[in-house]
Formats: C-alpha cells, structure tokens, sequence
C-alpha cells in the first residue's frame, strides 16, 4: 500500500531573558544546584509570580517573524500534574488564550516554496532537573532551570516526510538564533522538539492515529526517529493491526522507539485560569515597537544575497544559516567587491578551518579585513591562487595580516618575463630528453616541465605566465 | 489599669504623652495570654521573647522621638501569613516544621508600622473552615463561651482580639473567615477589596478569592490597621497600583442621604431569630442617623455557595499540590517508591476537611468535567460581580448580617460539611464578588454570644465602610461587655 505521511511538530525554545520568567533569579545555564532559586521558584508557600516582560518581548519577536496573529489579550493556565522537579505541582503555561496564532514558515520543497502552519507559540516556564545517584537508589533536585522562561511553537500536521520535518526544525532554529532571543543549544537542552507523527493511505483525507515521539536530541535524530517511527507503524497496518494513540521514546542507542504511556495512562492536567497572574495584554504599540526591532531574517537575507551579490542560491543558504557567517560575508564583500570570490573563500577554507577546531565565526582569526585584502592580492596579480592557500592557512594560524605572511616569506609571485624565460630556459637545457618526447608528440610531459619550473622557482612564478612561455619555448 | 484591654488609638496616645512604655503594654498582653491562653487557646506559637525584644526596639523608637502609627502596638499574626525565621503552620501537620526564609508583604509593613508580633494564631487548616475546629493543632475556643467556636477560619485571631491577648491581628478571609469570627467573637473584621492588600506571602487557599484584613476592637483601629495593610505590591500581580487613602478620615462624620441596600434574598428562613431582631436594631440606628434603607435585589444569591464550594476548591486542589514531601514540611516515613511518598505524605499530613476539598477540586477540573463545574461557575461567578454592580447604583452600602446565627457548640457541625459551610452563606458572595465587607458588633443574644452586622460596598470603598460603621458603632449605644474568662 502506498501511505503518506502527517508529521506535526512541538518546539519548546528557552528564552535568554536574564531573569526568569516570573522571579528575577538568573537563567544561567550551570551553577551549583539549586544556587539559581529563590522562594518564588521554589514554590514556597506564600510566594507569587510576577511576569518578566521582557519574556513577553521575546516571544512577541518569534510570533512577529512567523507570521503569527499576536492576541490582544492572553492568559496564563496552570497545568497540574506532580513531580519533584515541579515545585508548584503545576507548570505555569497557556492554554485556552495563547501568546501568537495562526502563523507558518516557508520552506522549500522540491524546488518550490512549501507553507508549514504554526498553531500557536506560547509562554511557559521550564521544569528543574532530577540527578540520579548511579551507586544508590536516590535521587537529586536541581531547581536552577526551574522557571526559565520558554516558548512552545506547535506547528499544524503540514508535513509529509522525515527531511521536511527536519528542515522545518532548521528554519524554525534559524530564525530563534537570528532572533537573538534562544541560544538553539539542542545538547544543553535549549531547543527540544516532540513530533507527532502518523501515516495513512494516499488520498485519505483523515488523519491516521498519531503517535507522539520524545526524546530526540538532534535534527538528525528527530529525522532517524521519525523514519523509524513511519517504518513501524506502516508494518503495523500492513499486517493487519491498528496504531495505538501514545507517546513513545526515541532510544538513540538502538535506534527504535518505545512505548512510554498510552493514552489511558496520559496525564489529565486540568488546565486552569492561573488567578495569581492577570491577563497580559499587548497593544498596538507595543507589537509595533517589537516589529520595528526585528533583524532581517534568513530567508529575506537569503534572497538579498542570490539578489545582489548575484551568487548561486547554494552559496547563500550555506552563507545566511548563521547569522554572524553572513555578517562576516558581508563585511569580506564590502571591502574586496568580489562578492563570488569571497563566497568561494568563506564557504571553502575558512568555513574548513573553523569546522576542523569546531570554532565558530566569531572566533575567526581571519579578520573579513584580511580575508578581503587576500583576495584583493589574488585579483592584483600579487599572489597565485595556490599561494593565497597557503597563506590563508597561515593567517588562520597566527592571524596575521596576508601582507606580513607574504614579506615573511617572500612570497611575492614572479611576473617578470625574463626572470620566467631564464628559469624555464635553464629547465629545458638541463632535461634534452623529455624535450626531444615532448617534441614528437608526448604533450603530456607539459606538466612535468611546469611542476620543474614552479620548483626552480619555489612557487613563486606567476602560473598563467609560466603556462604561455613554457608553451612557446617548448615548441622552439 | 489592664493595658491589654485598650484600642490602638488609646495606647498610641499614651505613648505619645509618655504615660506607658511599649514594654509595659507587651507585658500586659503577655500576662494576658498566659492567664487566659490554656482556655482560648487562640494562639498555635505564642512569641513572647521576640515580642519583648521588639518592644524594647520600639521604646528605643519611642526615645528617639520615632513615633509611627502602631509603635509598641501588640498584634497578633493568623499562622497564615509568612514570618521569617518563625516557623508558619497554616495550620497543618503537613506544614508543621515549615520556616519561611522570607515575610509576607503585611508582616514586613507592620513591623515597618513599630508593630510588635506577640504571637501566630490558630486558624482551621489552610483556612479550610468556618470553626477552627479543623487545625491540627486544637480547637480554639469562644472567648464569651468556652464551649462554643469562635468562628472561622481565622478564629485564632478573632479570639485573641476578643480576650484581649492582643490589641489587633490579621486575618484572612476566602469566603468569610474574618467577618464571620469577627462576627462571633463580638469585634470588628474587614476584609477589603480583592487587590487591595498584597497577598504575597499569604499562603494560598484559594488565590482569587483570598485576602488579608484586620481584627479589631473599634473601627477607628480597622482605619489605622488598613492604612498599614493597602497598597499596591509589585510582587503581587493581582495587587491593583491605586492611592490608598487615609482611612481614619472615613472615622466619624455622618451618612445623611445615605441609601442603604437590603438585599430581599438575604432575609431568609433559617436566621436566628436574635440575629433578625439585632440586624433590624441596627436599621433603626442608621435610619436614625440620616440613612435610608432600599430594598434592592441580588438576583443570583442562591447560587453563591454552590460557585463558591466549586471555584475554591479547584483553585486550592492546585495550591495545595505543592506539599508533596519532597522539599519542606511533613513527609512520610517508609514510602516504596515516589508515587507511595506523595500519597502517604498527602494522606497523613493533610486533614480529613482539606482532603475532602482538594478532590472536590480535583473533580471540578477534570477533563469532561471541567465545562460543567469550573467553566460554569466562573460564568454564573461573572453574574454575581454584576449583581452587586448593579445594586450599588441603586445604594452605597448594603446591609446584611454576617453569619445566620450567633457561635454554634463545638462539634456540633463536624459530622455535617454543608451545615458547616452554611454558615458563610452572607460572607460569600463579597469574595466572589471582589468587594469589601466588614462586620461590626451589633449587640448579643439573651445567652450573651455577640452578633454582628455585614456592610458591603462596592470596589475600593473600604472607607464607606468605615464611615458607615463608625456612625453605627457611636450612635448604638451598645452595652460595654466584656468576655469573662
């Protein structure tokens, strides 16, 4: 049978408020346990919340750049369920009245722009940890991410694959890193993602019994999850049987899901008004100022670049997934005007040497000055591509400036024609034989007499030049 | 002269003119409390070396020329509100070893005030009650009848008032649980608007409906202990940012054209006769004094207790999840596992009162129910505001009893919750409301119980209250009685 597929998407994103959301203890990942917490995170009797703005903010920006309706009033709920990393015995979250509806983001999708729908994006607060003794049967409360603020993005079942679900996770990473408002940690936690996922027959206009699979730490294992999770639910209906509705667990190590609890077994968190906290309430002026703060995002920075730089769509995408990359980029190209060479840079060596010492862009020995000065030496003549190879190793090493490599080690290209003609003269003088070959036919050996005069001239020869003597001198 | 006995409006004076020492008037209420203590039984934690202490601190004041408005002042705290370093109960086995690392906002603003805390009164558990019969730590007793309750669930901090182990103390009230004490115990009890006294750090029963008010021997006292008690919070949201005015100048003056509302739906079958006769003594008074009585019509009375009884104890269903045993309070001994620790601690430190409440809450927030209970009685809760709303364009205050009888017998309502919880059938509807109530003595039965009148206002108008109180206080010429003990 010929099935499709229904993927739906929850994303929980930590905000990087300062302070948490509803007490003024910092969010700070790390810290002695339970260092970060004061009464109101704690759950102490008597302790109130009082919402951290700035949350609001955030989650306004994230709602603005999906293309959310914000409501004009929203609400806080309780969702009551018990657990020792849940002070309160409830979670502060929305439920009825959410932040942000009606959104999408596009992707691209066989070429073409695909529109995945955005539910909703809610404010909530995090749970705290629980660390378990390995030697003994007992257990630890850490409550410092007790009550760091997040946002839920739940994305309508719009996806039909495993890759355009993990594409969609990379748009939506994106945008919060662009943002500024979420570090997209996915190891630390600061971007998970839950999926819901079913299948049914081609054509079928219902939705198959969903499946919800967690614990999914990376793009590529949301991916390998799902493609399992697809596989095991259409040998199910193959063999006759029916998908039972449940959460399941995607164990990494063997690559398969398992059943956590069925839906007997969910939760009934009797979702409340939460009457400690009044109704937060945006207004028109306040979207807007939110609105005007926005950066650029990466699809609009994406098309600039195709737009204005005139460089392949690849290049962009690869140049724009990282906001400062692109920044870089750009000030590279503002300052050598080739904005295709700087690409071929950027995304070849430079992007190869931070990935081998896994570093990022901001930690970039090549300055976008030197970087640019480099390639303006290539355009001039003064240095041969392979030697700028060689010396943008150097620059990553030392981070010195192109110029002072090149003094340093005398790297100056030779484009003096009779400096090229004494040295190639000298090589034909001193090889009779691969002349007398390469005179009655052996044109190959056209490489043999280069590579001899690159190293009489110890890379230094302007190779374009070499290319024209050496030809003309060959043929006598 | 019994210090003890007098108002805070007298003993400020006193200190002003140097006539008394904060240190003699603690003293005095200390001599009080241990005369008298074993029989009331108004206090769970007496706190007489810190009360010392801070009466010196205030005769040191006192010196300095530092005089504030209940410097020297003995008040008394409900085991409700949280003291730092002091160990705060609510009541509750389950809260029995809980000391707070912080105050609550009116802790800090009446110590701010020179107020010197004697001691944390015995309320019914997480203010689950209208007796005080349901505190894990004993019953207090009527101060005019040792016999009978005090009222509840601040009955600790009625009584204490009423024996004079304190000059003033603070309440809480959810659903009447400082006016119906207040009521019982013959003194006088606000509770103000919803928003109009921080609740941070008032441990929560039932967060929209709770607020703290005060106890107190004359209603120029409830002035001054309002003006220490109101103001906007920012650490509490549902705090309202808005001028506190003075209250005192609300004390005295007159209510010529005044128009007092009797709501008909209040003057049902089932009031004691003693309370009818007093309440209509008090018609008399106002109208004496300039105010006229309008009947007026609270539609959607009926349905008060039942929103009452559903909105409550949802909301407390989910206060209350906190005390699971894991981080402070009682936690059982010899749980298997995690899910046996939470049931055996919940089970064994909590009373039969509050576990019947959290599941009634429970219930109430199910999935499948919740439309039924919790949504419909906000939408029916939502009527009621609109009730008064209506009313108050028709008078200024409303006119009601407080309680439809004077104190019952101890245990005589333990075996019948829905006797118990008729008993806030008149306090109700101004927590679900929002609006400020206060109860005012209004003379005894023949066996010598207090009675008390009910004044209700619209949002924000303590100060009619006051008004209107203190024109009855002067002009009813009430016998001066006082509970013997």
């Amino acid at each position: 049978m010929d099935f499709e597929t229904v993927i739906g998407l929850e994303v929980h994103a930590q905000l990087l408020t300062e302070t948490k959301i509803f007490c003024s203890c910092s969010t700070k990942f790390g810290g002695a346990p339970n260092s970060h917490t004061c009464p109101v995170c704690l759950g102490l009797p008597g302790s109130l919340p009082v919402l951290n703005e700035k949350v609001v903010e955030y989650a306004m920006r994230m709602a603005l750049a999906t293309n959310c309706t914000i409501n004009k009033s929203c609400r806080f709920a309780r969702k009551n369920y018990f657990y020792p990393d849940l002070p309160k015995g409830y979670q502060i979250s929305q439920y009825a009245y959410p932040l942000a509806e009606h959104g999408y983001i596009l992707l691209e999708v066989n070429g073409a722009q695909k529109k995945i729908g955005i539910t909703r994006i809610h404010m909530e607060e995090d749970a705290g940890k629980l660390v378990h003794d390995e030697h003994n049967p007992v257990s630890y409360v850490d409550l410092n991410r007790t009550g760091v603020p997040l946002i839920e993005i739940v994305s309508e079942p719009d996806m039909r694959s495993p890759e355009e679900a993990a594409d969609y996770l990379k748009r939506l990473h994106e945008i919060l890193v662009y943002l500024e408002i979420c570090d997209g940690n996915m190891e630390e936690g600061s971007f998970r993602c839950d999926a819901n996922v079913s299948i049914r027959p081609r054509g079928e206009q219902n939705f198959g019994t969903r499946t919800e699979l967690k614990n999914m730490n990376s793009f590529r294992n949301v991916q390998r999850a799902l493609e399992y999770e697809i596989k095991r639910q259409q040998y199910i209906v193959e063999n006759g049987g029916a998908i039972m509705q449940e959460t399941r667990l995607w164990d990494d190590a063997q690559g398969i899901t398992n059943s956590m609890r069925s839906k007997e077994e969910a939760h009934d968190y009797r979702y409340f008004p939460d009457p400690d906290l009044v109704p937060v309430v945006v207004d028109g002026d306040w979207m807007e100022n939110v609105r005007g703060q926005l950066p650029e995002l990466p699809l609009a920075k994406r098309e600039r670049f195709v737009r204005d730089y005139r460089i392949p769509a690849y290049d962009a995408g690869v140049l724009t997934a990282d906001k400062a990359l692109a920044h870089y980029y750009e000030e590279v190209v503002a300052l050598c005007s080739s904005p295709k060479a700087a690409s071929n840079w950027v995304m070849g060596d430079v992007m190869r040497f931070l990935n081998e010492d896994k570093r990022d862009i901001r930690d970039c020995p090549i300055s976008a000055a030197a970087l640019a000065e480099m390639i303006k030496l290539i355009e001039d003549g003064t240095i041969s591509g392979k030697m700028a190879k060689e010396i943008s190793e150097e620059m990553y090493k030392t981070g010195k400036s192109p110029r002072d490599i090149i003094a340093e080690k005398g790297m100056i290209q030779i484009t003096d024609e009779s400096v090229l003609t004494a040295a190639i003269q000298k090589i034909i003088d001193a090889s009779p034989q691969q002349l007398k070959d390469y005179r009655s036919g052996k044109e190959k050996l056209f490489g043999f007499f280069v590579g001899k005069v690159m190293k009489e001239t110890q890379g230094k020869a302007n190779p374009q030049l070499v290319n024209n003597l050496l030809k003309k001198m060959l043929a006598g | 002269m019994e210090l003890n006995r007098l108002t805070i409006h007298e003993l400020h004076d006193k200190i002003k003119s140097g006539e008394v020492a904060a240190r003699q008037i603690t003293e005095s209420v200390l001599a009080r409390i241990n005369a008298v203590e074993k029989r009331v039984h108004a206090y769970i934690r007496p706190l007489p070396a810190e009360a010392l202490a801070a009466a010196d601190r205030a005769d040191a004041d006192i010196k300095q020329g530092n005089i504030k408005p209940l410097t020297g002042i003995p008040v008394a705290l409900k085991d409700i509100v949280c003291t730092k370093g002091i160990a705060t109960t609510c009541g509750s086995h389950i809260l029995d070893n809980f000391i707070p690392p912080y105050d609550a906002t009116v802790v800090e603003k009446l110590r701010n005030a020179g107020a010197v805390f004697v001691g944390k009164t015995n309320m019914d558990e997480f203010a689950m009650g209208s007796s005080t019969e349901t505190s894990y730590f004993g019953v207090t007793r009527n101060p005019w009848d040792l016999e009978r309750i005090p009222g509840g669930s601040s009955g600790g901090s009625s009584a204490a008032v009423a024996a004079d182990e304190c000059i003033a103390s603070v309440g809480s009230d959810t659903g009447g649980s400082i006016r119906q004490p207040a009521s019982l115990c013959g003194v006088v009890g606000l509770k103000p608007t919803y928003g109009r006294v921080s609740r941070f750090g008032l441990i929560a029963f039932a967060s929209s409906l709770d607020q703290i008010g005060p106890f107190t021997k004359d209603v120029e006292d409830c002035a001054i202990m309002m003006n220490v008690l109101a103001g906007y919070d920012p650490r509490e949201s549902t705090s309202v940012k808005m001028d506190v005015p003075d209250y005192r100048q609300f004390v005295g003056g007159n209510i010529t054209g005044w128009k007092i509302g009797i709501p008909r739906e209040y003057f049902i079958e089932g009031i004691d006769p003693e309370v009818s006769t007093a309440i209509k003594n008090v018609v008399d008074v106002i109208e004496k004094n300039g105010g006229r009585c309008v009947d007026i019509s609270l539609p959607h009375t009926e349905y008060c207790l039942a929103v009452y009884y559903i909105i409550a104890p949802a909301e407390a269903s989910s206060n209350l999840a906190r005390y699971d045993g894991v981080k402070y309070g009682f936690r059982a001994a010899d749980a298997r596992d995690l899910l046996d620790m939470y049931k055996k601690t919940r089970m064994q430190g909590f009373g039969a009162e509050v576990k019947r409440r959290i599941m009634i809450g429970t219930y109430a927030l199910s999935a499948g129910y919740y439309d039924a209970y919790y949504k419909k009685a906000s939408q029916v809760r939502a009527l009621i505001k609109t009730d008064f709303a209506e009313a108050f364009q028709k008078c200024d205050v409303i006119l009601t009893p407080t309680t439809p009888t004077p104190a019952f017998k101890i245990g005589e309502k333990t075996d019948n919750p829905l006797q118990m919880y008729l008993s806030d059938i008149f306090t109700i509807s101004a927590n679900l409301a929002g609006i400020p109530g206060i109860s005012v003595p209004c003379g005894f039965t023949k066996a010598g119980l207090p009675v008390g009148v009910q004044f209700l206002a619209g949002h924000f108008e303590e100060g009619k209250l006051i008004r209107i109180a203190s024109v009855y206080e002067r002009n009813a010429q009430l016998e001066k009685r006082r509970p013997c003990l």
